[in-house]
């Protein structure tokens, strides 16, 4: 961790925050500060430099044409790689995770170049959009609760060998790819297609991203009341039949 | 237009007289006012009836993502000075409905329609309106509608061979690229309080840059902010001559001041002056329930409306200030939208230091919202247990779409 603090990097607001992904930020920088830490957030537009010394760097989802755009302002700014390479934690979602891929389907339906951090290839499905609530089982090594979120995607992401699967899902589509896998983790990057927000739904994750930030196992407890109440009813939400 | 008179055909006739036959049964059986199902009979057994029944009108199209059902209310009112009006005032915006309310509308002069988002262009097509009033453009209900910059860009298509005037938001981007398609747009600084769709430029996907809280423009392209002849200032209009008229609502907050903006540029292409509509706007008190204030449980009870994140955020400036105390109601219904995460792009802040009541289907939703806003507040099951614990005073209460309708039933109004 940098010495003045944590230091939160929101990625490109003006082209990725389509879906209440803002909430993964505000979700981190709440919970932090509830341990007790000083948080530095940062948001960083599209036109400006990534700076290379943050801690966490959240990425959100967009549309389409959005997405393009932050494909190619990101490989061409290279900051996020740097960032990697000094350990920095990548957590990001729907297009942000294509983004961090190694390719992914444009606007245009053209394949793009993504920045190569996670051993991930999507593709655009064919099939109906995939949206509602998941249920899944998240990675045994990641030692978590139950994963719940919201998807609303066309997307098909394959895992390659150097990542893993964040989740295994029990109803919902997660990565379309009939699998039944869900986002993708390798080291410090994480990707993901939920929503929800995914950190508001699942609050063990943004404890996670901080524990490995400051390299520790555990964090002081927080009031988790109102969290439970909403996993709670998501989660039986998504297992009543419809 | 309004003086080509033309008879409806036989085949036109049949399809209103099948139309209201169909709503009556839809009445009858307690399904709301029929005015829906009514008018897809009636588009069944004459697809080109809208046309037909817009024939005679002057007709003006309003759509926007916030305010189009408050705003074709008060052009509505407006143009009344110039002649009777026929109008969706209920609010039911698609083809069907339009077709509806328009089948009521043979002694009319003006039809003063408002139009889904989607339906804009198509609308437009049949009816050939004179004037198209487009307010803004932000997200909502992110599951089901097509994404922002998608929907202007359907705009932008079909209005460029439209002959209609376009009176459009000069402070929303979105909108401004939607309209500029026109060879005739009058632009109205209506102001947008909502910026987060916009910071992307929708002609070039630049960084759009904002130097001041009025001017933008694109920091590649240089797509900016046209100069308006239409100015909400202070709570007055400045009319293209520059002289101020007065706002006077009983309808609140600052966005009702655009949309009275809006419709006082709009009566005036009909030769209505600014004094005369905005003085005929005063007296619409309420909207489809919206702005009403109801008296339930002992209670004064504000009722209002916010869909989405722009609408929130409109509603918060213009609630009575701490500590007058705040009920809110969120559903994800079909008509809602069945994704939450909007919440998460509202900022709740905004409600620190009030007494906060939150109930409806996904109030543990806003729960955690809340609790991460740093925000004081009680969840409660029901409206009832909700308004015991809040203390004195007339209550906010901002509830989504079907959570609207719901408090409505409740409180009788
Ligand atoms: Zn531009």
């Amino acid at each position: 961790m940098s010495t003045s603090g944590l230091r939160l990097v929101w990625v490109y607001p003006d082209l990725l925050s389509t879906y209440g992904d803002q909430g993964n930020v505000l979700v981190v920088e709440r919970r932090a500060q509830q341990r007790g830490l000083r948080v530095e957030r940062v948001d960083v537009r599209s036109d400006q430099p990534l700076p290379t010394s943050g801690d966490i760097y959240l990425i959100g989802g967009g549309e389409d044409r959005p997405q393009r755009l932050a494909a190619e302002r990101l490989l061409r700014d290279g900051g996020l790689t740097r960032a990697v390479e000094n350990g920095a934690i990548i957590f990001s979602v729907c297009a942000g995770y294509q983004i961090i891929g190694h390719e992914f389907i444009n606007d245009l339906g053209e394949r793009q170049q993504g920045l190569g951090l996670l051993d991930v290839i999507s593709e655009r499905g064919t099939g109906a959009r995939c949206v509602g609530d998941v249920l899944g089982d998240i990675d045994p090594q990641l030692g978590l609760p139950q994963l719940t979120g919201f998807e609303n995607h066309q997307g098909i992401t394959r895992i390659g060998p150097a990542a893993r699967p964040l989740a295994q899902v029990r109803l919902g589509n997660g990565n379309g790819t009939g699998d039944g896998t869900e986002g993708a983790w390798n080291g410090t990057v994480f990707g993901t297609y939920m929503h929800g927000p995914v950190l508001a739904r699942n609050p063990q994750i943004a404890d996670l991203l901080v524990k490995l930030t400051l390299d520790v196992n555990a964090l002081p407890p927080v009031d988790d009341r109102w969290y439970e109440a909403l996993r709670t009813e998501r989660i039986a939400a998504a297992t009543a039949p419809a | 237009m309004a003086d080509s008179t033309q008879p409806l055909s036989a085949r036109a006739k049949f399809a209103v007289t099948a139309g209201k036959a169909a709503a009556a049964v839809s009445r009858a059986a307690g399904r709301g006012s029929g005015s829906v199902i009514g008018g897809k009979v009636a588009l069944r057994v004459d697809p080109e009836l809208l046309a037909r029944l817009a024939g005679h009108l002057d007709v003006v199209l309003v759509s926007a993502t916030n305010g189009k059902t408050t705003t074709t209310r008060l052009i509505a009112e407006a143009l009344r000075a110039g002649g009777p009006v026929v109008s969706n005032a209920l609010g039911a915006n698609m083809p069907a409905g339009i077709t509806s309310a328009l089948s009521g509308g043979a002694e009319a002069r003006y039809g003063v329609i408002e139009v889904d988002e989607k339906y804009l262009t198509t609308v437009a097509e049949d009816v050939h309106p004179k004037i198209v009033a487009l307010l803004n453009l932000s997200r909502d209900q992110l599951d089901r509608a097509a994404e922002t910059r998608m929907l202007a860009e359907r705009w932008r298509e079909g209005l460029q061979d439209s002959k209609a005037t376009v009176v459009a938001n000069a402070d929303d981007p979105l909108v401004v690229w939607a309209a500029s398609s026109s060879a005739n747009v009058v632009w109205v600084a209506a102001g947008q309080e909502w910026k987060d769709d916009a910071w992307s430029c929708p002609a070039c996907g630049g960084v759009m840059h904002r130097p001041d809280d009025t001017h933008w423009a694109c920091g590649e392209c240089g797509f900016g902010r046209p100069a308006p002849t239409w100015v909400l200032s202070h709570g007055q209009v400045i009319d293209p001559h520059g002289s101020a008229w007065p706002i006077r609502l009983q309808l609140p907050g600052r966005a009702n001041q655009a949309n009275a903006t809006t419709a006082a540029a709009v009566a005036a292409t009909f030769g209505i002056h600014p004094q005369v509509a905005l003085q005929r706007m005063e007296s619409v008190a309420a909207v489809a329930g919206r702005y009403d204030v109801v008296s339930y449980q002992g209670r004064d009870i504000r009722l209002l409306l916010a869909k989405n994140p722009a609408g929130w955020l409109e509603t918060f400036s213009l609630i009575d200030p701490a500590p007058a105390p705040v009920l809110l109601s969120v559903n994800a219904r079909g008509a809602d939208g069945t994704d939450t995460s909007w919440l998460w792009d509202v900022d709740y802040t905004r409600l620190a230091g009030r007494p906060v009541a939150v109930i409806g289907d996904r109030r543990l939703d806003l729960a955690v919202r809340l609790e991460v806003a740093n925000v004081d507040f009680g969840v409660y099951d029901t409206l009832d247990q909700a308004i015991a614990q809040l203390p004195a005073g007339r209550i906010e209460a901002i509830a989504n779409y079907t959570a609207f309708q719901d408090l409505r039933r409740i409180v009788g109004n």
